[in-house]
């Protein structure tokens, strides 16, 4: 890999500090997408900006209705945290089919959710269940967050520092996964609270998307027989050598009735 | 040059590292600890697998100076001088092996596993060794020999 300087903050503050004092400055959180970058030579980074040090950047708080989850916080401890099991287990579920054991001993939601691949769990977690990305600049709802394949609102230097979860009635999540990799080749999250149901698709499309046809139709009548086959046309879905687009549209109507299945149980 | 200062299978050691270097390097070349395996680099098959204060993580994908102050554990320091670990031992009774390149980063998650649930069944072993590619076993002797070991482990 190319060479770098090491930054260790300890605080946001210092955090922001590091990134004002660096020519081109990347965040380093987890690391298990950005190393194996480095390695590749992918990128070249002046400053990697270590998260691992800065106090208050991990932990799970449950507030009223809402589950907040720091950016540090890592993949296992979400999947393993008493709160997140009880309120929101699909989100438990989701952390922990992340990878491999080693990899959410490391992967960090708040990392996850910044590199925004489209192939990750996080972002259908985040958008399916419309949680608030908080930075250190300001508030982002989901639905304003993923812009494109590895692109975000985040602005240079902007830090996320929790996710905030609002806790819905019930949720589900299936993915297929790569068996190789355990990325989603397709994953769907389905979320009801009160009238309002979110369907969230991630490892189909550039970026991961809702899918108002199918929402509509579970807003009627929450139940896997709501969900007719075509609902998302193959056209703009990724179209790779591990699966064809028409593939990848078949298994977002199969997941999604799984996934309201898993759901209502 | 970041300065760390890292506990390994119980003896500290301070040194100087380059930004670059990954735990695994530092591990196999600077303390000539050569039994964490390097296998793809590309952090998939977890050949490269150590303790990182009691949790299992990738050599490969780590940089050394993550592991500032922190406990790690390698394949090295499990055996008591000539008594193999119960896990090793019984890896080798049930040939729960090939080649052997994957078999440090096997034995370190298989220990680690125990440890953390002692009571572990076949489908918790399994899904605890989805980080751990074997191309010579098909697995059968490696979920065995975990079994076992854990046997053992519990006492």
């Amino acid at each position: 890999m190319y060479d770098f300087q090491v930054k260790t903050p300890a605080s946001v503050d210092d955090v922001k500090a590091a990134v004002d004092d660096a020519e081109d400055g990347q965040f380093l959180a987890g690391g298990q997408t950005l190393i194996p970058v480095l390695k590749q030579r992918l990128a070249m980074p002046s400053d990697l900006i270590s998260l691992g040090r800065v106090e208050d950047l991990s932990g799970i708080q449950a507030a009223g209705d809402n589950i907040a989850i720091k950016a540090m916080t890592r993949h296992a401890d979400v999947a393993a945290n008493g709160d997140i099991k009880s309120a929101i287990p699909a989100l438990a579920k989701l952390a922990g089919g992340i990878g491999d054991p080693h990899v959410r001993n490391r992967g960090t939601i708040g990392g996850s959710v910044a590199n925004n691949d489209p192939a990750a769990d996080y972002p259908a977690a985040v958008l399916g269940l419309g949680a608030t990305v908080v930075t250190t600049e300001r508030e982002i709802d989901a639905d304003n967050f993923f812009t494109g394949m590895f692109e975000t609102s985040l602005k240079e230097g902007e830090l996320i520092t929790e996710i905030r979860f609002p806790i819905p009635e019930v949720a589900g999540y299936i993915k297929f996964p790569n068996p190789a990799t355990r990325y989603a080749l397709v994953g769907v999250m389905v979320a009801k609270t009160g009238n309002t149901v979110r369907v969230a698709v991630t490892g189909a499309g550039s970026s991961v998307f809702r899918v108002a046809e199918m929402e509509q139709a579970l807003t009627g009548n929450f139940s896997p027989d709501s969900i007719k086959d075509g609902l998302v046309p193959a056209d703009d879905l990724n179209n790779d050598i591990h699966a064809s687009r028409e593939y990848r549209a078949h298994l977002i109507g199969v997941l999604a009735r799984r996934a309201v299945a898993e759901a209502s149980s | 040059m970041p300065a760390i200062t890292v506990r390994v299978n119980g003896l500290e050691v301070s040194k100087e590292v380059d930004a670059r270097t990954l735990l695994s390097t530092f591990i196999r070349e600077e303390l000539q600890l050569t039994g964490t395996h390097v296998g793809c680099d590309t952090s998939q098959c977890g050949a490269c697998v150590v303790t990182m204060n009691g949790k299992t993580v990738k050599s490969c994908a780590t940089f050394a100076w993550e592991a500032d102050g922190a406990d790690i554990g390698t394949i090295e320091g499990l055996a008591e001088g000539d008594d193999l670990h119960p896990m090793q031992a019984a890896f080798r009774e049930h040939h729960g092996l090939q080649c052997g390149f994957c078999t440090p980063g096997m034995v370190m998650t298989a220990v680690q596993m125990v440890k953390d649930n002692p009571n572990i069944d076949e489908e918790g072993i399994k899904a605890g060794l989805e980080g751990n590619i074997c191309r010579c076993t098909g697995y059968q002797n490696i979920i065995e020999a975990v079994k076992t070991g854990a046997k053992a482990m519990r006492g």
